[in-house]
């Protein structure tokens, strides 16, 4: 049986991200590779010659000998989200320069969009599969050239990144390009129901494929610490909800005032949360680390005790799986597509500060609940590989060719 | 040539409401009244009517028939709070003569594990229980879940029960037949076991239909039975196999209302377990660790096997004392409440990664939640009972 060609649209590769997207497109063209699958990426590159040393970096034999990293020359960084867009946009507060820059932005990801027409004639496919808005309109684009169908990844929506706020630029294009779409892919039940709500589709062109995690094992570290430490890791925007994490926080040192809480990540909320903090009297009780990479996050993870994501709108939520592997017990939201398939985890809505605090004081308190829920997490989480995703996505790629 | 003893365990816990750090200090409705009542209802409607009007037909139409029950005190206590007519007709029962009751402790607790002075409250609070509504007193101790050892036996004997019942588990009797009479270690007290491969092929396996026996019919259940030797093949299964476990889609009732006869046929009869106490035991069976009824296992670890469960259960006793000590009633009893196994099962985490559907209906989404709403609640009555050690003592003093 011949392989089958896939030309994949995606934005960011490791080590060069800023989000999970990278990693995701990572674990997703690893696994898909150990299926009988050839697959091409294609991203965005920085103009300052980084191009060469990033492919370079990545290898495409360093992952396997059947991905292929190609790169469309292109001013934009390979980072640049909308909300990575947004966080600029706030920085800069200037209502001009913003105009400039959000200018820019939609003009790469036009010229993104048009330079995929030429990748789709030069390279030999079977399958487009595209990821999150930035590529659809490449996908639409590629699809029109070589009449080949098209998958549309949906990892997050302009919804779950805003709080239901959307930039209507960035939700029309979303809407396009799942209308276009031969088939979507998406990471949840929950973000499956959202677009449904949302943008109308309908649900039988929805295939959902729960994520999993790179099974590599993470280091171990032994942290020395005298207090008990709750963790928030992720992008400090509103999606993630760090302003319900620092109300918890308040709460919970009521109880058990000799918690530590440390706050890993940047993002556009980080100035809000710091004064809210200050507003609530618990500076010296919260830690800021701005982002980490790399083997400090595993540090901090295993340094702490709990890790806690209130996402108000999580498609998946990775991050909480990368927890469990590092044997840290976790609290989600219930509005996370990662808490349809975790058993062994604490659950609660996001705006629920007071079923927040009872859980984590609880976790604080009794030694027995955390432990138990290391042993069940760490065990379960090993359940949640990358190689079953990649089967079911082979399954969608089979049925449409 | 054999006989049959058919025993059924009925029992309900006051499962635990959800009780949060911020209700601590603040009141001690510990229990989902309104869950408690509704699946109590349910279950009424779906089992414990149904299989009572059945096993009253029987009575009339056979009369060697005979049947034998177990009923916990808190499963009392939820009859005559939500489903009066229940406890009526298992009086009705009573009242034929032909049904036994067994003792075990009132809340159907392991404090058999834990603590022996506790056991003996809860063993004579359910014998007089028995006495209060059936009009008799039991000679045969059947303990929480089967569990068992030599320990529990002599106990038992102290007590003054001639027989204990207990899990006829290979891993205990190795060549040996469970449908014999047997003795307990270094304790003069009769040892019944049950037969688990023929009680399971009903409780368990019955609407199986990837078993190669499905459908069982009480005729072949019946063939089954006829060859075997011994003083008797003990049946012992829930009650709530009758309608709840197995649907009464399935033709459970049926195959309950044809028994009698189908066993008739081959000149098998019915007798209670206190008619095998004139029976010679034929050995003495050594359990010097704790086994039970339940998993394949057939250890305590459904309800005592993780962390919490463990930091539970020895919290729980650790309140012991202090609550006796308030001398307040209500309290007391709630605490009893507490000592329910059904709450450790809650908290078992065994089958839980693999989405298991528990044997029981399990009130929480995760054993994790119930923890922390039994150590909340905990917390709550130990803040109690310091706030006000022996209060009560002091005031009966101060009244006098």
């Amino acid at each position: 049986m011949s392989k089958l060609k896939v030309l994949m649209f995606g934005w960011e590769f490791p080590p060069y991200k800023s989000g999970g997207l990278g990693t995701a497109c990572y674990g997703l063209t690893k696994a898909l590779a150990k299926q009988n699958c050839e697959i091409t990426f294609v991203m965005p590159v920085t103009p300052e010659g980084a191009t060469a040393k990033f492919v370079k970096l990545i290898g495409a034999a360093n992952i396997s000998k059947n991905v292929k990293i190609k790169t469309i020359d292109s001013p934009l960084k390979a980072y640049m989200t909308s909300t990575s867009y947004e966080e600029e946009y706030h920085v800069w507060g200037n209502s001009k320069k913003k105009q400039v820059y959000g200018r820019d932005l939609y003009q790469e990801v036009q010229r993104y969009s048009a330079l995929a027409k030429h990748v789709a004639k030069t390279e030999p496919h079977d399958i487009i599969h595209a990821h999150d808005w930035m590529t659809y309109q490449a996908g639409i684009n590629a699809k029109k050239v070589s009449k080949k169908p098209l998958v549309v990844h949906l990892h997050a929506t302009e919804f779950d990144r805003t709080a239901d706020n959307p930039d209507a630029r960035i939700s029309h294009i979303e809407w396009q390009g799942l209308q276009e779409a031969d088939k979507i892919i998406t990471n949840s039940n929950f973000s499956k129901q959202n677009i449904i709500k949302h943008y109308k589709i309908p649900a039988e062109k929805i295939e959902v494929v729960h994520w999993g995690i790179d099974d590599t094992p993470v280091m171990n570290y032994v942290p020395i610490k005298k207090d008990k430490m709750v963790l928030f890791l992720g992008r400090v925007t509103v999606q993630k909800g760090p302003d319900y994490f620092v109300e918890v926080a308040k709460k919970v040192l009521q109880y058990e005032p000799k918690t530590k809480f440390v706050i890993v990540g940047d993002g556009d909320m980080l100035p809000k949360i710091i004064n809210k903090t200050a507003e609530l009297g618990i500076t010296d009780k919260v830690i800021f680390t701005g982002a980490l990479s790399g083997d400090d996050v595993h540090k901090a993870f295993q340094t702490a005790d709990l890790y806690v994501m209130p996402s108000v709108s999580e498609p998946f939520g990775l991050v909480a799986l990368e927890s469990l592997k590092n044997g840290t017990p976790i609290l989600i939201s219930k509005t996370s597509g990662v808490s349809e398939i975790v058993r062994n985890a604490l659950k609660a809505d996001f705006w629920d500060i007071n079923e927040m605090t009872n859980k984590i004081v609880s976790v604080l308190r009794h030694n027995a609940l955390q432990e138990e829920l290391k042993e069940q997490g760490t065990k379960e989480v090993q359940k949640y590989n990358l190689d079953e995703p990649a089967k079911k996505i082979m399954e969608v790629y089979k049925k449409l060719k | 040539m054999t006989n049959a003893c058919l025993y059924f365990q009925v029992h309900q816990p006051f499962r635990i409401a959800k009780y949060t750090l911020f209700d601590i200090g603040k009141h001690t409705r510990y229990f989902d009244e309104q869950k408690n009542k509704e699946i109590m209802q349910k279950i009424a409607g779906k089992c414990y009517l149904p299989a009572n009007h059945i096993i009253k037909e029987l009575i009339h139409k056979h009369p060697d028939f005979k049947v034998t029950y177990s009923i916990t005190g808190t499963a009392i206590e939820q009859f005559q709070k939500y489903a009066p007519a229940v406890l009526r007709s298992f009086k009705e029962l009573a009242d034929t003569g032909k049904v036994e009751f067994l003792t075990e402790t009132s809340h159907h607790s392991l404090s058999s594990l834990n603590n022996k002075e506790e056991f003996t409250t809860q063993v004579k609070q359910h014998q007089k229980l028995i006495k209060e509504h059936f009009g008799q007193k039991p000679k045969i101790f059947r303990n929480t879940e089967l569990v068992y050892n030599n320990e529990i036996a002599k106990t038992a004997k102290e007590l003054g029960f001639k027989a204990i019942l207990a899990e006829g588990w290979d891993g205990i009797l190795g060549w040996r037949s469970p449908n014999y009479v047997y003795k307990a270690k270094d304790a003069k007290i009769r040892l019944l076991l049950k037969n688990y491969k023929l009680s399971d092929d009903v409780a368990f396996r019955f609407s199986n239909k990837q078993w190669s026996q499905w459908p069982l019919t009480a005729e072949k259940y019946a063939d089954w039975i006829a060859p075997i030797m011994g003083d008797s093949v003990n049946l012992f299964m829930d009650y709530e196999t009758f309608g709840e476990h197995q649907w009464h889609d399935t033709g459970i009732f049926n195959f309950l209302k044809h028994l009698p006869k189908a066993l008739a046929k081959h000149n098998i009869s019915f007798q209670h377990p206190s008619e095998l106490l004139k029976i010679e035991p034929k050995e003495e069976l050594d359990v010097p660790n704790t086994i039970s009824w339940a998993d394949v296992e057939r250890d305590t670890s459904a309800w005592l096997g993780n962390k919490m469960q463990e930091a539970a259960h020895t919290k729980a006793y650790e309140l012991r004392k202090d609550v006796l000590a308030s001398g307040d009633q209500e309290l007391i009893e709630k605490w009893r409440k507490l000592t329910t196994s059904d709450h450790f099962y809650y908290m078992c985490t065994k089958w839980f990664s693999d989405g298991d559907v528990h044997k029981y209906f399990n009130p929480y989404d995760t054993p994790y939640e119930c923890f922390i709403n039994y150590m909340n609640i905990l917390q709550d009555i130990a803040d109690r009972v310091e706030a006000k050690p022996g209060l009560f003592d002091s005031i009966k003093k101060w009244i006098r």
